[in-house]
């Protein structure tokens, strides 16, 4: 993006997908592990999760999402995942290798 | 004729009328289509473009289902004792904060010094905080420095400086101490990366990329080569520190293309050849032109970079690149409007 200070929260609100408010780090996710372009990464991660594109950045439907899937919540929600149990849960339904699971694994 | 507020390259904020801004975008793009041999922008692009800057909103964003993803670069790299926003939290907690409270897609990691040089002799602690980190957190965390070639040539490496040597005419002595910088550039880079690898770290960032020249940039895609073979999996974000590749050398290419003078379209694809992830093309900001003239401008370099290679392109748009204001705390009216032009016109994959 750049030098942060005093805009990277603008981009964030203007143009980002939301990260885990929605499915952003999930479609970050797929670019950097498949090197897929946005709207590729975008429909793999959509229909992994049975949402519609559109949904993927929409909060009320991807909170539930999230939930259902234990795919990490902006609130530390007892009873679900936090941090890299999360990212178990993100890997197996992504179908990604992910480095700090991969290793935890191992 | 009514007038519209306009930012200036430098940030200052002034009144254009639509025709006066209409012929801004259509010289930025002409600029850049000229300089680089690339398609300017369409007359329906420039309209766009036009409508994106005349919203009388202050802060705009992108149409639903227009949104892409977010990296970043230096994001959270300086120390709790010396914080330089003044928010005393370590670095682990402000990658939290960055997840949770900013909500963005992917978060880094980076140290203070921010050069590969000067993290090799501390990696060990820089491993252990991004093992922390990755326990608690869920988005892509990257480690990111920059390969800062300058830091190998004296009086702080063990280089002769080649730009004390080439005033005095000893050309081919300055290529060869460049020669010899990238070397160890090679080795520092391959070596803190493969320990951030190792402590769990998802992907790498070389930032600021080619900020030394042709050089620096070179010893970035060898690195990359390197890494790839070791890990194929290991996502390598490259992000470069200009629009056109400085000849500070002038004789070094990769794979037959000559380094000196690249267009950021040129860029994309070696580092596309190298084995690069993503690729972050840096177009600079023109502070005495006005901001539609440096977006329209980047606009033209950036769309050639997304067309010119398979991988995702995330334009750098921070302080004075990618259009956004050459000043230290850019206004949002700015650069929301940057974000939504880069997103819908320069069709970008991130930023």
């Amino acid at each position: 993006m750049g030098d942060p200070f005093g805009m990277a929260v603008t981009h964030a609100l203007a143009s980002g997908m939301g990260g885990i408010r929605t499915a952003g780090d999930l479609v970050a996710r797929m670019q950097m592990s498949r090197g897929m372009k946005i709207d590729a990464a975008k429909k793999y991660v959509a229909d992994r999760l049975g949402v519609s594109v559109i949904d993927l950045a929409n909060e009320d439907v991807m909170t539930e999402v999230r939930r259902e899937h234990d795919l990490g919540l902006v609130y530390a929600l007892p009873g679900y995942a936090r941090g890299i149990e999360a990212k178990l849960h993100i890997a197996r339904l992504l179908d990604i290798e992910i480095n700090c699971v991969k290793r935890m694994r191992t | 004729m009514g007038s519209y507020f306009v930012r200036m390259g430098d940030g200052f904020l002034d009144r254009m009328t639509a025709e006066e801004i209409r012929a801004d975008i259509e010289a930025g793009t002409q600029d850049a289509a000229e300089k680089a041999k690339i398609k300017p922008l369409s007359q329906a692009e420039i309209d766009y473009l036009l409508e994106i800057c005349t919203t009388p909103a202050k802060f705009i964003g992108v149409e639903r289902g227009n949104e892409i993803v977010l990296t970043t670069d230096g994001v959270v790299v300086t120390p709790e004792e010396e914080p330089s926003s003044g928010v005393p939290v370590s670095r682990s907690v402000g990658v939290q904060i960055w997840e949770r409270i900013v909500c963005a897609d992917t978060s880094e990691l980076g140290h203070s010094d921010y050069s590969y040089k000067a993290v090799k002799a501390l990696v060990s602690s820089e491993q252990q905080v991004m093992h922390d980190i990755l326990l608690n957190t869920v988005v892509p965390v990257f480690y990111g420095a920059m390969p800062n070639l300058g830091l190998y040539t004296q009086p702080d490496g063990p280089v002769p400086n080649p730009a004390e040597l080439l005033p005095q005419g000893k050309i081919k002595e300055a290529r060869e101490c460049q020669e010899q910088a990238m070397e160890y550039a090679i080795k520092d880079m391959v070596y803190v990366a493969e320990r951030l690898y190792e402590a769990g770290a998802d992907a790498i960032n070389f930032d600021t990329t080619g900020a030394a020249g042709d050089a620096d940039f070179l010893a970035t895609l060898r690195a990359t080569e390197i890494l790839k073979q070791k890990f194929p999996e290991l996502c390598i974000m490259i992000g470069m520190a200009g629009e056109t590749l400085l000849g500070m050398h002038g004789e070094l290419y990769y794979q037959g293309v000559c380094l000196a003078g690249l267009p950021p379209h040129g860029q994309a694809k070696v580092v596309q050849s190298a084995g690069g992830t993503i690729f972050g093309p840096a177009i600079n900001t023109k502070t005495n032109r006005s901001m539609p003239w440096n977006l329209a401008r980047a606009l033209t370099y950036t769309r050639a970079c997304v067309e010119a290679v398979d991988i995702p392109v995330h334009a750098n748009v921070g302080m004075g690149v990618g259009g956004v204001p050459m000043q230290e705390i850019p206004a949002p009216d700015a650069v929301s409007r940057v974000s939504k032009a880069m997103a819908e016109i320069g069709k970008i994959d991130g930023l």
